[in-house]
This record gives structure tokens, sequence and C-alpha cells, in this order.
């Protein structure tokens, strides 16, 4: 090709004539220039480095495969992406409210962060459950608290995601209950279940047990939604975790993607067609500090995905192959120093995510690096969403950032990283063998490890940190989490112990044990224990006695 | 606090004592030689057992279980875990203990986790001594856990009475063979992660391997099967071990390991002390450095001046020892 | 001879949150800086953490918490090493922990709080000068 010829020609000039020149005399602010992730990033970019692309292969259009300009054909010209802060504290009567408000502020999703007992399957009265009550999220211990949880929010209405993986059915279950009592049929109920246990086990730590029987509780809830909950998204396969882990980019998309092959594995080999529960599947990422690598780190993964559905999995319906994925701001990038600077961060990260497609966002308060947020910043949290969405025009064409020749060789090169990590754990006998030997989570160490050590020697720039710090704290201020709540939520459920009726509660632990040691679908007798008011604690029980725990291991 | 102190607390069966007493060991503190001498008419009653075998094949997780069993049949329970420092900067991770957690509460299980600090042969110079401080302190079961081991790491030979090598099934992960240097050492054989599959054939072929072994034994050693994540043929591993003590004590071996034993440490302290205090003193000498520069000057060679400042060392010492020991007496 | 002498250190995470991050690269910094780490991983009890600071005769206490719980646990940890006579531990704390919430930590025995976003260097310097060895 003459044009590409003379681009050479012309770059080796400029390179010789104008830049040395210029370098001689200003030299540039540093040697070697790389991304967050350590991928090496270079002067110029020109269309030699896009001259092997083709567009329909590479690239292909909105709502087509590979999807990576996007999953919808008209992207955020159709409909915006929905605005979704994780939100949830202290008693569910709480975080009601707090649902309320944000509903009131026009958010269009709730996102239910819940307490660490609930996510570890304890109840309130628990030891283990001492001091982290009402702390990180909602404590649900019943379908009673549950049902607070919703008080006057019709279901039928908003869309949910809960954070909830080990014991996610137990809580799913819950929410088919409430949905029941308000007269919801389950079929019409809209959301998400984190339902992740692998990555848990990776990053993020709220796992409860072994991972045979957790892919078990997984690819019930997978058949059992594909029966019932057409518009439920199984689970959330997540990065999000993983990269706050302190993982690279590349990482992130590699150990996610791995993860939804093992999901899809387990569910193939228990028999359940591919098309029937793919386009269920769901993913979260994280949206780091590194513009152009966050962005291009989402075509990416969109891509891959793709490749993987189709020509892996050989699915047939386009759905299957379709990525779609919720996005947080990073929590790790936030700063305890100057924390309105976080304002900031959360702006540039939030924008990452929309240039990258995410059909959800959650946006991180300036103080959560800190505490839980105050309402006010979460407001400031939830505008910022809205004015990329309403000012600025970046939501008015799709994908405005492809054939940046930057963009797609970044694209192209986390893709062809993800892709080695992906070969590798195939070859180690796939993620869950490969997460049992430590080999992702010693991956992610070192990269956390080298990372810290960058900042440390001011190779990484962190304001107000490592550079224009200032003495002391800036004073916030912030939420704090009434210590009352441990003592009324353990009474609470103590109470109901007390007072439900015996019988049918004790059918329904024997039906689920009976249920857990067959291989029925688990789903239907965990919904009969909820409704009999069993405890999130003593069904996780049930199975903590037949399963055994998990035990993580030792990768230093 | 120096050793002397601790003795009491020791016997006494205070676990700070004891805690106390190791890190003095580790240290090299000179308290340490008399202590252990107070301690040492206490010692003889534990069982010794090692745990030897590549890195990751499941010692820790194996070494948890037997825990387990062990206290099921109400016998207490000591844990060394040794795990290699580096060479580098001396620092350690010491990782043993995060696999034993479920015995954390457990005031009859007393683990402690130790580096090598340099030292070379799978456990730490102060591995030894701490067993014996456990011994003292009334534990019926000692168990140490050696750093993931090649072939040379065989020192656990030294301590224990009966020496567990783990191996796992040849499959896909990372794990290493056993190196033929630790199979010879064995008085069990475990194939660790019989869930995995090739166990069966890994078992058969260290059985292949006994048989062509040319040595008379009376104790051939067992291959045994445990799976220790999931808690299978750990019962049966401790019967074993019960069985083997047996044969040790039967067969008069345990009395002629003792005395083995006491002649390898015997040893061991001697050289020790030689090397060590006896190097120390010997570099301090004045002439030392007078030597060396003639060596370097060619003016003398070697050869000569280590004999020569041995010879003229060793009459000295001599002499400074008799002393010493009469002003004690005295 | 106490050329061989050192430092102890016990990293743990009390409480229920599963974000070792933090935990994870401060011991293998303390071990780079020499010293002997025992890492006890997750969810842990104030009771296991005193006992294993015991057993292992540690010097330094390190404990990594982000679950908020950190008023709860934390004091629980100084108070049940003082019980074993142990209070010559240098316990020191990280993660995320409000301002307000240090001065009622350091007053229940928690030397030192560190931030998040502390140079791992300054961790080190602080145990070398403040353990007793
Ligand atoms: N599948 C399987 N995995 C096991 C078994 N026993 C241990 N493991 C796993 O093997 C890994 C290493 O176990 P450890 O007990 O730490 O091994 P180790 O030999 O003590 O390792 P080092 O002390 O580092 O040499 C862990 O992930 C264990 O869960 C087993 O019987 N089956
Ligand atoms: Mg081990």
């Amino acid at each position: 090709m003459a044009r590409e010829k003379d681009v050479e020609a012309g770059l080796k000039e400029w390179e010789e004539k104008t830049v040395s020149k210029t370098i001689a005399k200003y030299p540039e602010r540093s040697e070697k220039f790389e991304t967050i992730s350590g991928v090496g990033v270079n002067r110029l970019y020109t269309p030699l480095d896009t001259k092997d692309m083709d567009y329909r292969e590479s690239l292909g259009f909105p709502g087509d495969y590979p999807f990576t300009r996007g999953v919808q054909p008209t992207m955020y010209r159709g409909r915006l992406w929905t605005m979704r802060q994780y939100s949830g504290f202290g008693t569910a009567r709480e975080t009601n409210r707090r649902f309320r408000f944000l509903l009131d502020q026009g958010q269009t999703g709730l996102s239910v962060a819940f307490d660490l007992p609930t996510q570890i399957g304890y109840d309130s009265d628990h030891p283990m459950a001492r001091g982290e009550v009402g702390k990180v999220g909602v404590a649900v211990d019943s379908l009673a608290d549950m049902e607070l949880l919703f008080d006057s929010i019709p279901l039928e209405k908003v869309s949910t995601s809960m954070t909830i993986n080990a014991p996610a059915a137990v809580l799913l279950a819950m929410y088919i209950a409430v949905g029941e009592k308000q007269g919801v049929p389950m079929a019409k109920l809209r959301g998400t279940v984190q339902n992740d246990i692998l990555k848990e086990y990776i990053a993020r730590g709220t796992y409860i047990f072994p991972p045979k029987p957790s892919m078990r509780l997984i690819t019930d809830t997978f058949r059992f939604c594909s029966d019932n909950m057409p518009q439920w998204n199984t689970i959330s396969i997540s990065g999000y975790h993983i990269r706050e882990a302190g993982s690279t980019a590349a990482q992130e998309v590699a150990f996610t993607l791995a993860n939804g092959i093992a999901y899809v594995e387990a569910a193939v080999n228990a028999h359940l067609d591919i098309d029937s529960f793919a386009s269920r599947l769901s993913f979260f990422f994280g949206s780091h500090s590194d513009f152009f690598e966050e962005v291009a780190k989402f075509r990416a993964a969109r891509r891959l995905w793709a490749h993987i559905m189709r020509d892996r999995f050989k699915a047939h319906d386009p759905e299957s192959w379709k990525m779609r994925f919720h996005t947080q701001t990073a929590g790790c990038t936030l700063t305890a120093q100057q924390p309105d600077n976080n304002v900031v961060r959360v702006t540039l990260q939030a924008l990452q995510a929309v240039l990258g497609g995410t059909q959800s966002l959650h946006t991180n308060s300036r103080d959560e690096a800190l505490s839980l947020p105050t309402e006010q910043s979460v407001q400031i949290a939830l505008r910022t969403q809205q004015i990329i969405a309403y000012e600025t025009g970046v939501a008015d064409t799709i994908d405005p950032l492809a054939g940046s020749y930057y963009i797609e060789s970044l694209t192209d090169e986390i893709e062809r990283k993800a892709r080695e990590y992906i070969n590798k754990i195939d070859g180690m006998g796939g993620a869950v063998t490969a997460i049992e030997a430590g080999y992702p989570q010693r991956e992610i160490h070192d990269s956390a490890f080298e990372f810290q050590r960058k900042v440390d020697a001011q190779k990484r720039v962190v304001i107000g940190v490592n550079m224009f710090a200032e003495k002391g704290r800036q004073k916030l201020e912030y939420l704090k989490v009434n210590p009352e709540v441990e003592k009324e939520q353990a009474a609470v459920v103590k109470r109901l112990r007390e007072k439900r009726s015996p019988g049918p509660w004790r059918d329904s632990m024997k039906g689920l044990k009976t249920a857990a040691q067959s291989n029925t679908n688990l789903m239907p007798a965990i919904i009969t224990a909820v409704k009999a008011q069993a405890t999130v604690g003593e069904i996780c029980d049930v199975f903590r006695q037949l399963w055994g725990e998990y035990k993580a291991p030792d990768i230093m | 606090m120096a050793a002397t102190e601790l003795v009491e607390g020791v016997l006494q069966g205070d676990r700070r004592s004891l805690a106390r007493l190791i890190s003095l060991i580790e240290n090299e503190d000179p308290s340490v030689g008399y202590a252990l001498s107070q301690l040492y008419r206490h010692t003889g009653r534990a069982h010794i057992v090692g745990v030897t075998g590549p890195p990751g094949s499941g010692k820790s997780t194996l070494v948890d279980r037997l825990t387990t069993e062990y206290r099921r049949r109400n016998k207490t329970v000591g844990i060394v875990c040794v795990d290699p420092s580096s060479p580098f900067t001396g620092g350690a991770l010491l990782g043993d203990r995060i696999r034993m957690q479920g015995h954390a509460l457990d005031k009859d299980v007393f683990v402690r986790s130790m580096g090598t600090r340099g030292h070379l042969g799978g456990l730490a110079r102060a591995t030894s001594d701490t067993v014996r401080a456990m011994d003292a302190f009334g534990k019926d079961i000692v168990v140490v856990e050696t750093v993931g081991a090649g072939q040379s790491e065989v020192e656990v030979i030294d301590l224990a009475h009966t020496i567990l090598v783990i191996d796992v099934p040849a499959a896909g992960d990372d794990i290493q063979a056993i190196k033929a240097g630790i199979m010879e050492i064995a008085d069990i054989f475990v194939v660790n992660k019989s869930d995995l599959p090739g166990a069966d054939k890994k078992a058969a072929e260290i059985n292949a391997m006994l048989d062509t072994d040319p040595r008379e034994r009376a104790w051939r050693p067992p291959v045994m099967m445990t799976n220790a994540r999931g808690g299978e043929g750990i019962a049966a591993l401790v019967d074993k071990i019960v069985e083997h003590r047996k044969y040790l004590e039967d067969s008069g071996l345990l009395a002629q390991k003792g005395l083995q034993r006491s002649r390898d440490e015997l040893r061991t302290i001697m050289s020790y002390k030689l090397t060590r205090e006896l190097m120390e003193k010997l570099e301090g000498r004045p002439e030392y450095e007078q030597a060396l520069r003639k060596i370097a000057e060619r003016d003398d060679d070697p050869y000569s001046v280590a004999e020569r400042l041995i010879a003229e060392f060793l009459v000295d010492y001599g002499r400074s020892v008799k002393e010493n020991g009469e002003r004690k007496r005295r | 001879m106490s050329s061989s002498k050192k430092i102890r250190v016990l990293v743990a995470k009390p409480g229920l949150d599963g974000h070792d991050r933090g935990a994870k690269v401060v011991a293998r910094a303390l071990r780079d800086a020499g010293m002997e780490v025992i890492y006890t991983g997750l969810r842990q009890t104030p009771e296991m953490i005193a006992e294993a600071a015991i057993q292992e005769a540690v010097h330094v206490v390190g404990l990594s918490i982000l679950s908020g719980a950190h008023n709860a646990l934390l004091p629980k940890v100084t108070e049940l090493l003082r019980k074993e006579g142990a209070d010559d531990v240098l316990v020191i704390a990280g993660g995320i922990i409000p301002e307000d919430d240090v001065p009622g930590l350091k007053a229940a025995g928690i030397a030192e709080v560190f931030g998040p976003g502390t140079p791992l260097s300054d961790i080190v310097d602080y145990i070398k000068a403040h353990v007793k060895l």
C-alpha cells in the first residue's frame, strides 16, 4: 500500500528530524511510558499500528458480532445506562429509607450491599458476627428482614442487583418470596445476583463452601432461572474485585473470563443447553485510573467473550455471545487524603466506563476510603453520572473512541495478554483447579506488590498521597452505623426463632438436607425454607455440615 | 529474660514460657544451653513424627488432619513447621500455620513456625532443641514439618522416630516429584491428594520401587493413601504411625535409635561449638591478622599457618577451659 | 551471638472482610525487610490472634481490617494479650479506620494506625523503631 509506505517514511523522518531535535533540548518526562498495568506506551500511534485490523472482523457494528463497539444497536441513543448506586447498611429498615431516597433522586436501579455475616452465612447473633452486623451492608437474617428491605418498593418496577455470593441462592429465594407477597410473579422480577463464587476464592474472600458444591448451587440457580425467571441475571461474573485486589487490566479480563468459562462448562456438564442460560450471564468490571487502557479493556473483554461463546462453546443464539456488564469506579484509587479529589477521579473513571459501553454504573462516593458514604456524598456521585449522561454529549454517538490508533492497538494488546492467561489456565485444567493451586491469587498479589513498590518509589503518582500531599487529614463528615444495630438485630433473629411455627420450619430443614444429598435442584427447597422463616445462617449450616468449608491455599 | 527462668514454666506447662524459650533457642541465646540441660531429663516421652515431601504436597494440611485425629485419641500435640528464610534478606514468610487454624484455640495444641535462618537440611538449627522443649513441656506427639524438600533435606531423620514422606499423584499441577534422597528415609509413604487422578498409579510405583530395594528390612515402609483436604485416610495413617512406634519398641530399634541420637547429638553440639565458638576465638587472636597478611604477601602459606594456629590455640584453649571449670567449682 | 535475632511479626485479618491485598503486601514487605512473618489469613477472631501471638512469640502484631468492626475487635486483641502478660507486643493496625476512632484505639493499646496510602517503608521503619526485642 502506497499510503502505508508514505506514513512509514513520514514517521521515520519525524522521529529522526523533528523529535530528536526537540528531545535534545527538552527531554521527555520519562524515558519509558507505560500504562498503570505496565503496557508500554509509544510516543505516537499512527495508521501503522492498526494496519492489520480488519474492520468487520475486529470491530463490526454495534449490536453485531464481535460487539467490540457495543452490545446494543443504538447504545445510549436508545436508553442511557442504568445508574445503580450500591448501598446498604445497618438494619433493613434504615436501608429501605436510603433506597427510597435514591429512587427519589432519579436512580434507576437498586443495588443491595449485605453485611459480612449475611455474606458468609452467619446470623446476626453468631459469635463470628461480632462487630460486623450492619457494617458494610444491611443485615438480613430472614424473610422478615427482606420484606422490610423492600417495603413500599414495587418489585415489578425496579431492577435489583444483589451483591451476594456464597448464599446467593438463599437471598434470591427471599426476593422471590417478597415478590410473591407483593403479588409480583417471579417471571416478572428483574435484577441480578452476583452469585460469583470463583472470584470470592480469588479476591474477595466471602466464600463458605468448597468449589464443587458451590458450583452446584450456581448451576442450580442457572437452571431454575432459565425455567422461571427469564428477566433475571443469574450471575455477575466479576472482575471488579480482582482488579481491586491489585491485578492489571489484562489480568482482570483474563481471570474474569476464565471464571466465566468455568461457569459455562459447569452448566453444560449439568446438561443445560448453552443458549438457555448464556444470555442471562452478566459481568462486572472496575474502572481504574488509566483512561485509555480502561476504555480499551472494556472493548477487548466484549470481543474476547464473543469469540469464546461463539467459537469455543458453539452457542447459536447471538444473545449468548453478548457480554453485558456493570461497572464500578475503582474503590482502590480513592484516597483518604484530600477526599474531595476523589470526586474528580470518579468523574474520569465514570466517563471511561461510558466510553467503554457499560450497561450500568456505580460511581463511588468521595468518602468511601474512610467509611460508608453519607447521603450527600452519594448524591454527588449520582449527579456525576447524570452530568455525563445529560450534559457532555458523550452518550450521543456510539463508541466514539473507536478508530483511534492508540485505543485500537491497546484493545488488541489487552485481548492478546488475556488470551495468554486463559490458555495457561486451560492448561492447568481450568479456573477451579488454577484457583485451588493459588495461581491467579499469586499473579494478582505480585502485581499488587509491584504497584505498591512503584507508588512508594514515586514511579506512580497518587495526588495528595505521594505528590502534592498536605499535612494532616481533611476532616469529613462520615456515616456511622449505630452500634446498637448489632444488639437489636441479634434480638430480632432470636425472637424470630422462638416465634415461628416449628413444624413447617423443621420439615423445610429436612427437605433441604434431602435435596442437598440428592441431585435435584436446590432452589425449590430453599424457597420453602425461607418461607418457613428459616434464617440465612440455618440454611447455610445445613450445607456446611454436608459440604464442609473452603480453605484458601497459601499463596505466599 | 534468660532461658533459665523459663525452665520452671515450661515444666509446668506454661505456653508463654515455652514460646519464649523457643525464641531464645532460635536466637542462640547463651543462656539456652543451661536451660536445655535442665530440661533434658524430662524429655524422651514424646513420639516424634517427621513430615517431609515436596513443596505444596499437602504437608501442612496433613499435619492439621493428623492433629485432629490425635486429639480425638486424647493425645496432646506440638507442631514445629519449618519454612525457608531468604538467603538475601534473612526474612521469611511462615505460612504453614494458616493450615492449622482449626486448632487455634485448642490449648493442647502448640504450633510454632520457624525460618531456616540459613541452615540447610530441611530444618532450622533450632528445630531439634525446640522439639525437645515441646517434649519436656509434655506433648505426647511432636510433629515436625520440614521445608518443602528436595533430595538433600533429610536432616529430619536425626530427629524423628517416624518419618512420613509425602508424595502426590503426578497430576498437572507444578509440584515437583519427590527425589530419590528422601525416598530412602521413609518409614511410611503417604500418597496425598488421593482424590486426584493417578493416586493408585503413584502408590504402585512406590511399591514397585520398594520391591527392588535390596536391603533386608523387618519394616517395609507401607504406602498409605490420604486425601488431606477431604480428611480421608487419616485414621488409618495414625494407626500405622502407632504400629511403627510399636515396631521400634519391640525390635529394640527405639533404644538403638536413642543411642544413635545421643551420639549424633553430642557430635553436633561438639562440632558446632568447635566451628562456631572456636573459630570466633581463633579468628580473634592477635596473630591471626598478621598471619593473614603474610599469606597474602606470599611470606607464608595457608597450610602451615592453619596447622600452627590451631595447635597454638588448642593449647591455650585447653588451659582456659580447665581454669574456668575450677573457678565454677569454687 | 544474637546476630541471628529476628523481628517476628504476626499479620492477621480480624473480622470477616476478605480484602487481604493490603495485609499480604505488607507481609511481603516486612519479609523483604528481613523479618519473620507469620500470616494467618482471613476471619481471625481476637482469641485466635492472641493465641497465635503467644505461641509464636512474636514481637509485633499487625492487624488489617476494612470491615468497620475495628472498634469491636481490635481492643479485644490487646486486652487478651495483656491478660496473657504479653503486653510488650507491639500491636499496630491498618485498613479503613476513620480518624475519629483512632484515639480510642490508641487508648486501648493499639500503638499506631496506618491509613490507606501509607508507604511500606513507613511501616517497616515504624516497627524497627518501636519494637521491643
Ligand atoms: N486435591 C487435594 N489438595 C490437597 C490435599 N492436601 C492438600 N491439598 C492442597 O494442596 C495445597 C498445598 O497444601 P499445603 O498443606 O500448604 O502443602 P505443603 O506441603 O505444606 O506446602 P509447603 O509447606 O509450602 O511446602 C493446598 O491448596 C491444599 O489445599 C489433598 O489431599 N487433595
Ligand atoms: Mg506447609
